[in-house]
């Protein structure tokens, strides 16, 4: 499965912000540590920010900070700003076919689709912070963020 | 608000605890079945032969809450595990962690069986209870479930 990279670098960012819920992050240092132009990572901070997700901090640098409840807040309420595909992909695929090889090819794409939106459903911000906890500590790491 | 070791007992089920259970089934998936769970309790609870294991979570001399679970040796090709065959939380007394505490027991009842991973099976878009495994750090099993209509 491949998401879209501003997909990619709203998770980042969501993820980055939840870390520390009272933190300012800076939009530069986040468009450097994942190397994306600050033009592209604003319009998908600005989404997120119109989402409810994340709000811009005021005062000198400027920043963003999370906004949502991460306890809540699951990965396909990020993803699915920014991928309709996704969220459409399904029926789109059974209304566009019209053979019966469409049709067959449209019934395993739908079952991705489908086991993909659980999985990203299922996961919430706090679980995935827990991952990357997880994944720090196997590895004897200090935290990315 | 997590639930208080001191406020929480868990431990194995007992004979008495059942109407609680069959109640809180009840409760949650709108059917009683009081034999389905006199047949769990004898296989899983008042067996006491090891690995199947049957907790439950009293609070206040009440029950909060039961899990059901089992060490089996080579299911699916797969080296001994423990299964989680089911939870269950009366919707009174949720979001204290008592899903936690009942799921870390059975863990440590599983640890202590000489195993060192827990799965379970769900319905995937049992979203609640997908969430909850989740957040305990349960991620996809390389297992499959297929299934056909048998024509
Ligand atoms: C799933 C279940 C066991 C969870 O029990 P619980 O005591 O509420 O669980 P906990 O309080 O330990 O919750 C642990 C985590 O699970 C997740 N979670 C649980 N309920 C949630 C909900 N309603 N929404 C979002 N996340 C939830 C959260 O991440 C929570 O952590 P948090 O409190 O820090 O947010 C309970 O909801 C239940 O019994 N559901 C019905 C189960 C059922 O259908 N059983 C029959 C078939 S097996």
């Amino acid at each position: 499965m491949k998401l879209q990279k501003s997909t990619v670098i709203a998770l980042c960012s969501v993820l980055e912000a939840a870390h520390e819920p009272g933190r300012q992050i800076s939009s530069a240092g986040i468009a450097e540590k994942y190397g994306v132009s600050p033009h592209h990572l604003a319009k998908v901070l600005r989404r997120l920010g119109r989402a409810g997700l994340l709000e811009s901090a005021r005062g000198v640098g400027g920043g963003y900070r999370f906004s949502g409840n991460a306890k809540r807040v699951t990965l396909m309420d990020v993803i699915g700003l920014f991928e309709e595909m996704i969220v459409e992909a399904a029926g789109q695929r059974e209304k566009a076919a019209s053979t019966d090889v469409e049709r067959a090819i449209a019934q395993v794409l739908g079952e991705i689709d489908e086991t993909a939106k659980a999985v990203f459903k299922s996961i919430t911000i706090a679980t995935m912070l827990r991952l990357i906890e997880r994944q720090n500590r196997v590895a004897g790491q200090s935290p990315p963020v | 608000m997590q639930a208080q070791s001191a406020d929480l007992l868990v431990r194995p089920v007992r004979a008495r605890d059942l109407d609680s259970i069959i109640a809180i089934d009840a409760q949650i998936t709108g059917i009683e079945k009081a034999e389905y769970w006199q047949e769990r309790f004898h296989r899983y609870g008042e067996r006491k032969r090891q690995p199947c294991f049957f907790l439950v979570a009293e609070c206040d001399g009440g029950i909060d809450g039961f899990i059901i679970g089992e060490v089996r040796d080579w299911e699916f090709g797969t080296p001994a595990c423990g299964w989680v065959f089911g939870i269950s939380v009366r919707p009174e007394a949720r979001l204290s962690g008592i899903g936690t505490r009942l799921l870390d027991a059975l863990c440590n009842c599983f640890k202590n069986a000489g195993v060192s991973k827990v799965r379970t099976l769900l319905v995937f878009d049992d979203m609640l209870v997908m969430t909850f495994y989740r957040s305990q750090g349960m991620m996809a099993a390389p297992i499959i479930t297929l299934e056909r209509n048998l024509e």
